[in-house]
């Protein structure tokens, strides 16, 4: 009986042991993952051919001006030292100072990063909402005039320079038809009217009800979120087409036909379902890939992003700003992994 | 980006325009400025450490100093600003400021000689990146006490030399010469700082604009100070947008959205001067392009080979094809416009000439390497170049690398050859003749590396005492016709061939008035402006 009672308990307790396992090793590997990438980032930040001290100094410094500067940023220490120091302080909050905007760079970050994430966000949205049924629309109708125009609409979109057709968005909804603001995230006029709560315009003026602020600046964010909407749905409709095609030639669906069910069904309730995984993987890349990667995007419309801070500083050997911003975009993907892990769990009993 | 985008989204923009036109639907309100411009490279608002372009803009138009440029005059030289009035000693170290009566900063505090006082002192202390150009006249931290010093209403600087007026004068233009709030400063002063955390984002001066906000690589936005000793400006508000792209500039210039657009490539200025209501604008600035030949060299060492490689130069070429516009011929260290500066250009591209020189050298063909940074007009400059010295048997080996790599092997004396581009830093002649013609100690062991002369291992000779007398030198018109004779000899004699001055093409609205840039010695100034 004692025994039965044990086993039971052990039974029960099972599931929080496996539990906490599970969440020790997840932060045991987000850990790793982040000391890893602030690792290789410090050493390529030390070996690459810039030099931050010419960046402070100036070209023109004389040597004892010079000397007095590299010590100063600690880079007569060893590597290995230096890096201890840059963790610890990470550890505490503090990634530095910018060289390039004087501020610490835990501020310059919490700018830019909800710039980014509006446009991606917004970019992403536009992407899923017309890149899935597209995929799906394309594998369902293979071959026809559908399939060929979303075949076209991927291409163009894998091919074309971002640069170029951000730019002729630009001349065309901007300069010519003015249908849309300019650069900037809002017109000189609403700048820093509504008070920076998220950071993020859109957001920050409905909850300040200004809906002319809000207007501005959704005539602002239309034409870029827009074409990262529109790579976006170029990656994602080919990769929801592709997993559509694999489902549908299926054994279970053509059982599924035999049996009549209806052909909305079979795509909605059966091949799409069984694709959710797949396509939530894909969507966090995508996202991801938007949050760092829309630098072309960030310069051509003046977009004070992160990828563009990040850019500028590398440009600049402002490398506390880089190592900052790296360290961002790794958590952030990191993070998009595990919510993705845990959707996965959610829509795939087998995952669980 | 890269040239290739550059040129297709410039051509993409055009053939569009071409097409269709850019109608001017919006415009910008009358009393306010705003300019479309880079300022990624602003760092820091702090006059005691800012030392980059787009920073000097804004500390111009905020801080007041001792002597400044009158931006609708910048022939005439410095002129009272904070200092109504100076004299100087009898042995030329002293000179004592008269300070303007009655000017207030923006705290509404009164401007005094104890704030011109800390302000001078702050930079000594500081010791920032340019703080060399007040400390090269012997002021110290540990002597500022006693070298700089307010009395009543009178401020009393001593150098440790004699030094010629105008060139203590013209250094107090450059921004360091700034003048901040004392009591500002010091109310936001942290761990020792003398307030310079806080004056990196914030302003306490009394020029005629108040800084609202700096938000790096996004905008920078100045308001008016009504109460300017000089008269409230017309533009009651300023704002500089960060536009990093020539062709996003151009659209925004064409629809009105903005006033100025200071960073417009050829193509850009080309297709912008057809629009209408658009005006072009071209100033001179400091910025000059050189090559120098290194003098551990063997054979760039001889006389004859150093003036043969001034004769393979297609200036012209050059300056009428991917130059066009941007640059201008120019063949002497000081930049037109600088005291002293001259407009002699004896060089042209004349490769049978070069050739006579090399053979009286003795000289048959030879290889060597020119050490040339990534920017696509260096390269293209290094190109021309390697065209024209084969026309001569010179075989020249281009080295393309970054900063760190080539400036890092030019700074070790280890290049053949550099081909290069050199800002003065403050508006005086010495700024360029005191790196370009003076060379004291010409060993390894100097370690010289601010000094051009001695990163190419050249004993100037007579040139470096030519240039220690220019500086102490009070009579003004003998100064400039000093460094007239300097740069004449240089022209002859010296490793380096000056090539081309900068030409800042800027892009405004026809509407906008007076505005000035700064030319070759200051920054740009947007108290005059009217529109």
């Amino acid at each position: 009986m004692a025994l039965a009672e044990n086993n039971s308990e052990g039974r029960r307790k099972a599931p929080l042991e496996l539990w906490i396992r599970t969440t020790f090793l997840t932060l045991g590997s987000i850990i790793v993952t982040m000391l890893g990438l602030m690792f290789v980032t410090f050493i390529i930040g030390r070996v690459m051919p810039i030099d931050p001290v010419l960046a402070i100094v100036g070209e023109q410094a004389s040597k004892s001006t010079y000397d007095a500067a590299y010590e100063q940023l600690g880079l007569d220490r060893p590597i290995i030292v230096q890096f201890a120091y840059y963790v610890w302080d990470v550890i505490h909050g503090d990634f530095g100072k910018s060289l390039l905007t004087a501020r610490p760079v835990s501020q310059d970050i919490a700018r830019v990063f909800p710039a980014t994430l509006e446009l991606a966000s917004i970019g992403v949205f536009a992407g899923i909402v017309l890149g899935v049924p597209l995929g799906v629309v394309a594998a369902v109708k293979r071959g026809s005039w559908i399939d060929q125009v979303a075949r076209v609409i991927a291409l163009v979109g894998y091919s074309m320079p971002i640069f170029w057709l951000g730019l002729m968005g630009l001349l065309i909804f901007y300069g010519i038809l003015g249908w849309v603001g300019g650069p900037g995230r809002v017109g000189i006029f609403y700048v820093d009217i509504v008070p920076s709560v998220t950071g993020m315009i859109l957001v920050d003026s409905i909850l300040d009800r200004n809906w002319l602020v809000f207007k501005d600046a959704l005539s602002h964010i239309v034409l870029p979120a827009s074409l990262l909407g529109y790579y976006s749905l170029a990656y994602i409709s080919r990769m929801t087409r592709s997993f559509m095609l694999e489902q549908l030639s299926a054994e279970y669906i053509t059982t599924a036909r035999v049996k009549g069910m209806s052909e909305s069904a079979v795509i909605w309730r059966h091949a799409f379902k069984n694709i959710r995984v797949q396509l939530i993987t894909v969507i966090a890349l995508s996202y991801a890939n938007l949050l760092e990667g829309s630098v072309l995007t960030e310069i051509i419309f003046s977009w004070p992003g992160i990828g563009s801070y990040i850019t500028t500083a590398l440009l600049s050997a402002d490398m506390n700003a880089v190592m900052g911003g790296t360290v961002v975009v790794g958590l952030i993907f990191i993070l998009l992994n595990i919510f993705s892990d845990l959707l996965y769990k959610f829509f795939d009993p087998r995952a669980k | 980006m890269n040239t290739f985008n550059r040129l297709l989204s410039t051509a993409a923009i055009s053939l569009a325009v071409g097409l269709t036109s850019v109608a001017a639907i919006a415009e910008t309100p009358a009393n306010m400025l705003v300019i479309a411009n880079r300022i990624d490279d602003i760092t820091t608002i702090d006059p005691a450490q800012s030392f980059e372009f787009a920073g000097s803009d804004v500390s111009r138009n905020i801080y007041n100093k001792l002597v400044n440029f009158d931006p609708l005059n910048l022939d005439a030289g410095y002129q009272p600003d904070l200092a109504e009035s100076w004299t100087v000693s009898e042995d030329g170290r002293t000179i004592t400021f008269t300070m303007r009566e009655g000017v207030k900063f923006h705290s509404g505090n009164p401007v005094r000689a104890e704030d011109a006082e800390f302000s001078l002192r702050r930079v000594v202390t500081l010791n920032k990146t340019p703080s060399f150009i007040l400390t090269q006249f012997g002021f110290t931290a540990e002597n500022v006490g006693d070298t700089i010093v307010a009395e009543g209403n009178t401020l009393r600087i001593t150098t440790d030399k004699r030094y010629a007026t105008s060139f203590v004068l013209n250094c107090l233009t450059a921004t360091i010469g700034g003048i901040v709030d004392k009591e500002v400063a010091m109310a936001n002063e942290v761990d020792g700082d003398l307030g310079n955390a806080w004056l990196a984002t914030n302003s306490a001066g009394s020029g005629p604009y108040v800084l609202q906000g700096w938000k790096p690589n996004e905008s920078v936005t100045l308001v008016s100070n009504p109460d300017y000793y000089g008269g409230a400006p017309a533009m009651e508000r300023v704002i500089v947008r960060h536009v990093q792209e020539s062709a996003t500039q151009r659209l925004m210039l064409e629809r009105g959205d903005i006033d100025v657009a200071r960073n417009l490539n050829p193509e850009d200025i080309a297709g912008a001067r057809s629009a209408d209501g658009v005006a072009i604008d071209d100033e001179l600035r400091g910025r000059l392009m050189y090559i120098s030949v290194n003098q551990k060299h063997e054979i760039l060492s001889k006389p004859e080979v150093r003036q043969a490689i001034k004769y393979l130069v297609d200036y012209e070429g050059m300056q009428n094809s991917f130059l066009n516009g941007q640059y201008t011929i120019h063949q002497n260290f000081l930049p037109r416009t600088y005291l002293g500066a001259v407009d002699e250009n004896p060089f042209s591209l004349n490769v049978e000439k070069a050739k006579e020189l090399l053979a009286s050298a003795g000289v048959g063909p030879f290889e060597i390497e020119v050490g040339v940074r990534e920017a696509q007009e260096r390269i293209e400059i290094a190109q021309s170049l390697q065209n024209t010295f084969a026309q001569a048997g010179i075989t020249l080996n281009i080295t393309v690398g970054t900063a760190k790599a080539i400036l890092g092997r030019y700074r070790a004396r280890e290049l053949d050859m550099y081909m290069g581009a050199w800002g003065p830093d403050y508006p005086d002649p010495h700024t360029n003749a005191g790196t370009f013609a003076f060379n004291p100690d010409n060993t390894d062991e100097a370690g010289a590396t601010g000094l051009l002369a001695w990163r190419n291992a050249w004993d100037t000779g007579g040139l470096t005492a030519k240039v220690e007398a220019a500086v102490v030198e009070g009579d003004r018109d003998t100064r400039a016709q000093m460094y007239a004779d300097i740069q004449a000899e240089f022209r002859d004699i010296a490793p380096f061939a000056i090539l081309f001055q900068k030409i800042e093409q800027t892009g405004r609205s026809e509407a906008v008035q007076n505005l000035n840039l700064g030319g070759a010695i200051t920054a740009v100034s947007y108290w005059p402006v009217t529109k």
